[in-house]
């Protein structure tokens, strides 16, 4: 298993939605998992998002969204990303929760998105995910 | 995965990217850090360090973003080194300093880092100053290293740094912290933050008091700190603040006192890498069977600590002096 504490996590709450309990809830419960953890607030732009992670050199990327507009946000996210060379699933895991309907999280999942966690998943399954995933990534491979 | 060598020239040219990469090397990878310092040393140099510390809450994350404008205005590049505590716990951290200076992620010539203590002064230390340096030599002139606390770890992360700003906030006692802690023996300029809050002019006295103990080496060094009452939230007294960072530059360049100030930091680079190698190689002399079995005679009261020690360290000095 990868060494927790070398995983660094980008939590992020892109568009205009405000309901940052769930993304707060998430990062605590990362950090106390052992991950180190970078919470960028509300209000943030896909740009503001991709140069953080870059910053940052994040391994995972969580994108918290309840306002509706993921279709929106979570591609432009992942293309810009891909912009900058950073692959989902072997640069970064992106994982997402929220209010995200199943058809649009099959969606998402063909996009590079490695799993969408919708409202009353329990921390140890996001935390057990991310243990998981972070495996796969080139940089852990090494 | 990258060669070393095309990372380092991507990061001189100042791909973000690449910048970051190396950061996270020199924080992970005793060996790659040395190889990577080594590099990029002769391009270090040209950048103007900065240190913010004060107690958790006192706003320097807030009056810092504050700050990056001002010096952008006048066409620095800024680079943040932000840290934050790791759990002594469970070996997480949560960084949050970058919140608050988030509207500065898409400047290109801003770069923002995070970085968690990780529960080794040593290497935080370390940790620290090479960042400083991938970011110096990147091209990043002007650079802010924020620390939380008002403890030993944070005097020893700024008294490095070139111009050293102490944060406090009225009514929290933290005067009295930072006396106590030695940090007014070491801070060139006091920020006196919320300063829209009760308390504010006792707060002022109580760091005036403390500088008066120090009068005569402010007065021989020929500097005296000044406490700038600041609201961040609201802008007041940050330019004031600024003006003091750049004046105390001026200070410290044209006194000789910045050269003296680069020598002690390179002095205690050496020693902190020194004392991090022995460290290391303590740890694992002392996992071997031999210093097991020595440390279960000391246990058994067969053999005192100190003779247990001195035979590890001739076979260290052994080992070191091959």
């Amino acid at each position: 298993m990868v060494e927790r504490s070398k995983v660094r996590v980008v939590i992020a709450k892109p568009g205009l939605d405000g309901h940052d309990r769930g993304a707060k809830v998430v990062a605590r419960a990362l950090k106390e998992a052992g991950y180190e953890v970078i919470y960028t607030g509300i209000r943030q732009t896909p740009e503001q998002i991709v140069e953080t992670v870059i910053q940052e050199d994040a391994a995972v990327l969580g994108i918290s969204i309840l306002s509706g507009a993921h279709m929106v946000l979570i591609p432009k996210i992942i293309r810009l990303l891909e912009e900058r060379n950073i692959k989902p699933n072997e640069d970064i895991v992106i994982f997402t929760g929220g209010i995200i309907p199943p058809d649009d999280a099959e969606e998402l999942k063909k996009m590079g998105v490695a799993e969408v966690f919708g409202p009353g998943t329990s921390l140890k399954t996001i935390i057990e995910f991310v243990d998981r995933a972070v495996e796969n990534l080139k940089r852990f491979k090494a | 995965m990258e060669s070393l060598d095309s990372l380092i020239k991507s990061a001189l040219s100042g791909d973000k990217k690449a910048i970051a990469r190396l950061i996270t090397l020199v924080e992970n990878d005793e060996e790659k850090a040395r190889e990577v310092v080594r590099r990029i040393y002769p391009y270090t140099g040209r950048a103007y360090v900065v240190g913010i510390t004060g107690p958790p809450g006192s706003g320097k994350s807030t009056l810092l973003d504050k700050l990056i404008k001002l010096a952008r205005d006048e066409g620095h590049h800024v680079g943040v080194i932000a840290i934050d505590p790791t759990s002594p716990f469970t070996g997480g951290a949560l960084l949050g300093d970058r919140l608050r200076m988030q509207r500065h992620s898409t400047d290109p010539g801003v770069f923002i880092r995070s970085m968690a203590t990780r529960g080794s002064l040593g290497g935080l230390a370390k940790a620290t100053n090479d960042a400083v340096k991938v970011l110096d030599a990147a091209g990043y002139d002007l650079i802010f290293v924020e620390t939380v606390g008002v403890g030993q770890i944070e005097v020893d992360i700024v008294k490095t740094a070139d111009t050293v700003v102490l944060v406090t906030v009225p009514g929290l006692g933290d005067e009295v912290q930072a006396i106590k802690a030695g940090l007014t023996e070491v801070a060139d300029i006091f920020a006196i933050n919320k300063a829209d809050r009760e308390g504010v002019e006792m707060a002022y006295l109580e760091l005036k008091m403390a500088l008066e103990f120090e009068k005569e080496k402010w007065e021989k060094l020929g500097w005296e700190p000044p406490i700038v009452e600041t609201t961040a939230f609201t802008l007041k007294g940050v330019k004031p603040l600024w003006e003091a960072v750049k004046r105390h530059r001026e200070h410290m360049e044209k006194s000789g006192r910045l050269k003296e100030r680069r020598a002690f930091r390179a002095r205690e680079e050496v020693k902190t890498i020194i004392a991090s190698t022995i460290a290391s190689k303590v740890e694992e002399k002392l996992e071997k069977g031999e210093a097991k079995e020595l440390i279960e005679k000391v246990v058994e009261r067969k053999l005192d600590p100190y003779s247990a020690s001195q035979i590890v360290m001739e076979k260290l000095k052994e080992e070191l002096g091959g």
